[in-house]
């Protein structure tokens, strides 16, 4: 069912170290309770995207954040800060895992959540996602979009994100959906077969979906990137995904 | 980021955002998603002042083919500038 009402607001976190953030939240009117989803936004901002991403988690009847990984960079336009961002290498893994845990254990303490959250990311977001979500057990399932890098060469090891995340795979602590494009390079359709032969190796689960005709952010309707039947289609798979795994 | 492609110079002059003016202390380059041009992947380049602030910022997203346009034209007109640069130097030695 769509929820005709919804409370969205910018809210303060405690992030990495305890260090306050700024972070978007969206939920449907009412006492829930909601099952919560943290939403990670991609390389290109903490933008208008991801706050209607966050507002459409409302709609269909969740409790969701998506925090502002750039906060400590400064305030300013969503693109001049991700400038800054892309500049300085991105963020750091371990501070990533910081605030995307003080999102969790905000939407956790929240009356009207279920108990049970789940994490999604794209882009840069999908690998963090994933990178969360094998360094983390406090999420119920985890919605990976093409994540860039889960596959980083050997020469790709900056102080930022020292560790490839394929090999943490080992760790991811609950179920996994991933969404690709065929046509994509980052992560290309052999990084993807590794991801995905990793999972299977250790005996993971997790479903991957690997769409024809469609390259990098094919959600992005904003972009010429858009694909409208696959990012209607994984839409769908999201919502199954979530609705499956975390009904309270 | 999903590329890594990221290129940074030191760089000294001024340059315009929304704010208006400002010194320009670094140039950035890289290849990523742009916000603005419709493109899935382009040349971006930023002039910056990181001690400002990220609003510190003239940025130019550009296709492949434009970035390499562009580095032509600069390279043509260092080429010319240099030379009238050489030019100016060698008049007061001739003079003297």
């Amino acid at each position: 069912m769509a929820y005709e009402g919804m409370i969205a607001e910018s809210v303060t976190i405690n992030g990495n170290n305890n260090e306050p953030i700024s972070a978007y939240q969206a939920r449907p009117m009412g006492p829930g309770p909601f099952p919560g989803v943290v939403l990670i936004h991609h390389l290109p901002g903490w933008g208008e995207f991801y706050r209607e991403m966050t507002r459409k988690f409302a709609h269909h009847g969740y409790a969701a954040i998506s925090h502002n990984l750039y906060h400590r960079l400064g305030e300013g336009h969503p693109d001049d800060v991700a400038a800054k961002a892309r500049a300085e290498g991105g963020v750091a893994d371990d501070q990533m895992v910081g605030d995307t845990h003080g999102a969790v254990a905000w939407l956790r303490a929240q009356p009207y959540v279920n108990g049970k959250v789940g994490l999604i990311g794209s882009c840069s977001g999908g690998r963090q996602a994933f990178v969360y979500a094998c360094r983390r057990d406090d999420i119920d399932a985890v919605v990976e979009l093409w994540g860039g890098r889960v596959v980083q060469a050997e020469d790709d090891r900056p102080a930022k994100q020292p560790v490839s995340p394929i090999t943490m795979t080992k760790d991811l602590c609950c179920p996994l959906l991933g969404l690709f494009g065929n046509d994509d390079r980052a992560p290309s359709p052999e990084q993807v077969d590794q991801h995905e032969a990793e999972l299977k190796a250790h005996k993971k689960d997790y479903a991957f979906h690997r769409y024809d005709g469609a390259g990098h952010g094919f959600f992005y309707y904003h972009r010429p990137m858009y694909r409208v039947e696959q990012a209607l289609d994984g839409w769908e798979k999201i919502f199954a995904f979530f609705g499956k795994h975390l009904a309270g | 980021m999903c590329t890594s492609i990221v290129e940074i110079v030191p760089a000294e002059g001024a340059g315009k955002s929304f704010e208006g003016w400002f010194p320009v202390t670094r140039a950035v380059v890289s290849y990523d998603h742009p916000n603005h041009a419709l493109l899935d992947d382009g040349i971006i380049v930023d002039f910056v002042n990181p001690d400002l602030g990220p609003g510190a910022r003239a940025a130019v997203e550009l296709t492949l083919e434009s970035a390499k346009a562009l580095v032509g034209a600069l390279e043509r007109a260092i080429a010319a500038a240099e030379v009238e640069e050489a030019e100016a130097r060698r008049v007061p030695a001739e003079a003297a």
